[in-house]
């Protein structure tokens, strides 16, 4: 027989008083273990946020905040949009060329010079052989180069030198509650992820999108896991995303799923991925060629017009009329449709992974301009937990925690109460031989098992809401949450998960309480309480 | 105090109203001053110990002063006297639950009014064995964790076995497992005699361990306790006031005649050490 077999036969043997204390306390822990993992899994969904792989985010002017929440959480509304020629300003020359290629401006270039070279036939300008032709010929083609240098496609983006990476974010349509993100397929096959940032995206079945795919053209997708497991989308499925709402009209252009990635715990578990290009192609989302088109591109534009006029059909060169073709007849033979010009494009945001050297200077650079804002979202995820989630979980915590004191208060009234029945036992107890501090920690064990016993069953009570929601919290917040899972430490206030604290906690609260009791108990008379 | 020491008995007359008291006796002067125990060595000596309560108003109550008392190893001492004589106190003292305001309370040579509280409970543990009038048994436990409490406290290890075999020996061995409320009057006073005896003491302290069961059982319980004492060479102060329960020892002490305050109370009547004629 020891002391803590003598005091659980004392709290069995007060088997109704103790069950209702010990289930209040449970009550109370799993409450407070309840909220802890809220705590966790909120805060740790915005800490997800931090390891996306890249250090900044861009986008237009506006509120900061709503830029992180809406291109790292896709939780929020896109504040505008940025130019795409803004987004080449992150890439090499050689990206740009390419990208460029699609530009209005390109093409007007092109047919200038070959209107020109036209034009001169026409006056034989040139086209005589001898010496003098060949000057002539040698002249315009020089100046041809020479304009060809000025086109923005031929030199680095301003800040392409200290760029390593520029993925674009086009947001705005949905796929049931899901985001319908477009972007290009360094998404997942050149940036990586986690806390060191070296985790490779993976894919639970199929592949990667592709900027252009034989088989489907521009129009393929990816899906995040949660997504996949809540829509069942697989691999070879169609998702017409909806236009601008979870309830706007649907776009009649198909995207075919290719992949489904494998969970990451990050947001972009919860959004659909297809590619960029097919994308700008869907109706509504080419932005009028008016808006932003220089003299120039306007006048490349009404040569096309004046060659369509003239029933010249060329494949190559229908990227103007693309967007008409969008609104008109939305489901696009991807075969003949070329990527949308560089001028009809907009880019939400764009994702950087800058050299840390110019990580501070490149973000002045581009706030002291008119277009874009460049923001830390690791600084803004930071901020607005700590400014807003931070303080209503800590208060959370903190009622929880009184509870749980209430709960130990209730222990102390239980075992006080029966403390005027139990003198005579104490007494025996001590006749015994039981030293006064031995009658003392009987007292304090039987606290202390109805606190930890109360605080065990409330841990798991709390652990096994948690876990039966957890496919709605990863649903809502891409955190999955087991049931063995530990709240996440809270540095740098606490290096450790706050549930380990809590059988601590717990036997200080059982002690404190515990001692009056005992200390009653300590000093019974025994004389006095034998009794006849 | 009616005492009637004609040499062919004596009459205790207490508040109950009860009978008179008719023991033949032997009056020994030796052991009336309570200097010798019956030839044997002393085991527990009490010296000019007194004791008092405190009353409501703050002043003290004086309810024992004993000169001298005795007990030789393995004697067996009945302990009568009138209600609120004070028995009860002096198992108490002996016992080391109650300190004496004065005196010296000796056990096998060592004074034990002087060890600390721990140390007093610790020595009681190890060397003493009570029981009480109500048995208190602790209603959560079994028969046999009762028993094995007797142990649990001491400085010796529980022997298991032991709690076993004396409940066996009390007749109770199909009865280890049952709670107090689950067992008779007479089983729980036995249960308790067993818990006593646990610990192999020195010492065992009986007070009124018949009072509260009826005449049939109160014989064997009596019978327990005197023969466990004389087989394990125990030593035994029963408190009683059952006559048919003094008579059965070899020494029957009035507790008035050892206590000084009711010496003076009955005339200068002599104290009364008594030992029933064999």
């Amino acid at each position: 027989m020891n002391l803590f077999s003598i005091a659980l036969r004392s709290i069995r043997q007060r088997g109704l008083a103790s069950t209702l204390t010990c289930f209040s306390m449970a009550l109370g822990v799993t409450l407070m273990v309840a909220v802890i993992a809220i705590h966790g899994v909120v805060n740790e969904s915005f800490k997800v946020g931090q390891f996306l792989g890249y250090n900044i985010l861009v986008g237009p002017k506006g509120g900061k905040l709503q830029l992180t929440l809406n291109s790292v959480y896709y939780l929020d509304e896109p504040i505008e949009n940025i130019p795409y020629d803004y987004y080449l300003e992150f890439k090499r020359q050689a990206e740009r060329e390419a990208d460029y290629q699609h530009s209005l401006q390109k093409h007007a270039h092109d047919l200038h010079w070959e209107l020109t070279r036209a034009a001169q036939e026409t006056m034989g300008v040139g086209v005589t052989s001898g010496t003098a032709g060949l000057l002539t010929r040698m002249a315009t083609r020089v100046v041809e180069q020479d304009a060809e240098k000025n086109l923005p496609g031929m030199r680095d983006g301003r800040f392409g030198q200290f760029t390593y990476l520029a993925i674009p974010l086009l947001l705005g349509d949905y796929y049931e509650s899901f985001r319908v993100v477009g972007t290009t397929p360094d998404m997942f096959g050149t940036m990586k992820f986690g806390p060191s940032g070296d985790r490779q995206y993976e894919f639970s079945s199929g592949r990667n999108f592709k900027a252009y795919s034989r088989e489907n053209g521009f129009f393929e997708a990816v899906v995040g896991s949660v997504v996949a497991r809540q829509t069942n989308l697989k691999v070879g499925d169609e998702i017409n995303p909806r236009h601008g709402a979870v309830d706007g009209h649907t776009h009649n252009q198909p995207f075919t799923i290719v992949g489904i990635l494998d969970s990451t715990g990050t947001p972009n578990d919860r959004a659909v991925f297809v590619n960029m290009e097919g994308f700008y192609l869907i109706a509504d989302h080419a932005k009028p060629v008016e808006e932003t088109s220089t003299g120039q591109e306007e006048e490349a534009e009404e040569e096309e017009e004046e060659e369509e006029a003239e029933g010249e059909e060329d494949p190559e060169d229908v990227e103007g009329e693309e967007p008409e073709e969008a609104e008109g007849e939305e489901d696009l033979p991807f075969d003949t449709v070329t990527p949308l010009p560089v001028e009809q494009r907009e880019v939400t945001a764009v994702l950087l992974r800058v050299d840390p050297i110019f990580s501070v200077g490149m973000p002045n650079l581009i706030n002291e301009g008119p277009v874009a804002q460049a923001i830390y979202p690791i600084r803004e995820i930071n901020k607005f937990f700590g400014t807003f989630i931070g303080p209503v979980l800590g208060l959370l915590v903190v009622i929880t925690l009184m509870i749980c004191v209430v709960s130990g208060v209730g222990i102390l009234v239980s075992i006080y109460n029966s403390m005027s029945d139990r003198r005579n036992e104490i007494a025996v107890l001590r006749a015994l031989g039981a030293e006064r501090s031995t009658v003392l920690w009987i007292i304090l064990f039987e606290s202390l098992i109805l606190s930890i016993s109360g605080g065990l069953i409330g841990w798991t009570l709390g652990h096994g809401l948690v876990a039966l929601a957890s496919p709605i919290v990863e649903a809502k917040t891409g955190v999955a949450v087991g049931f063995f899972d530990l709240a996440p430490a809270l540095p740098p206030y606490l290096p450790i998960s706050p549930e380990l604290l809590l059988v601590p906690l717990l036997a200080i609260l059982a002690i404190a309480v515990g001692m009056i009791p005992a200390i009653s108990a300590y000093r019974t008379d025994v004389a006095q309480s034998l009794g006849k | 105090m009616p005492y009637d020491a004609s040499g062919n008995g004596i009459v205790v007359a207490t508040e109950q109203g009860w009978d008179t008291l008719r023991i033949p006796i032997r009056v020994d002067e030796a052991a009336r001053w309570g200097t010798r125990a019956s030839g044997i060595g002393k085991m527990l000596e009490l010296v000019n110990v007194k004791k008092s309560y405190q009353q409501p108003n703050g002043d003290p109550l004086p309810i024992l002063s004993i000169p001298h008392f005795a007990v030789a190893g393995g004697e067996q001492v009945v302990l009568v006297g009138r209600s609120g004589g004070g028995k009860t106190t002096l198992l108490h003292l002996i016992a080391g639950i109650t300190r004496p305001d004065f005196g010296q309370i000796i056990f096998e040579g060592r004074n034990i009014e002087r060890l600390s509280e721990a140390a007093s409970d610790r020595f009681r543990a190890t060397w003493m064995g009570y029981v009480f009038q109500t048995f208190n048994l602790l209603p959560a436990f079994t028969a046999l964790e009762n028993v094995l409490l007797g142990m649990t406290f001491s400085r010796k290890p529980v022997d298991r076995q032991r709690a076993i075999m004396l409940l066996e020996r009390v007749g109770l061995g199909d009865r280890m497992q049952h709670k107090p409320t689950a067992l008779s009057v007479g089983e729980q006073q036995r249960v308790a005699v067993a818990r006593a005896l646990a610990n192999k003491p020195r010492l065992l302290l009986a007070d009124e361990p018949t009072a509260n069961i009826d005449a049939a059982n109160q014989q064997n319980i009596v019978d327990l306790i005197r023969e466990t004492a004389e087989e394990e060479q125990i030593s035994l102060v029963l408190v009683t006031h059952a006559i048919e329960v003094a008579e059965q020892f070899k020494r029957v002490v009035l507790l008035d005649d050892i206590n000084e305050l009711t010496m003076k109370a009955s005339s200068g009547t002599a104290s009364w050490a008594m030992q029933a004629e064999e």
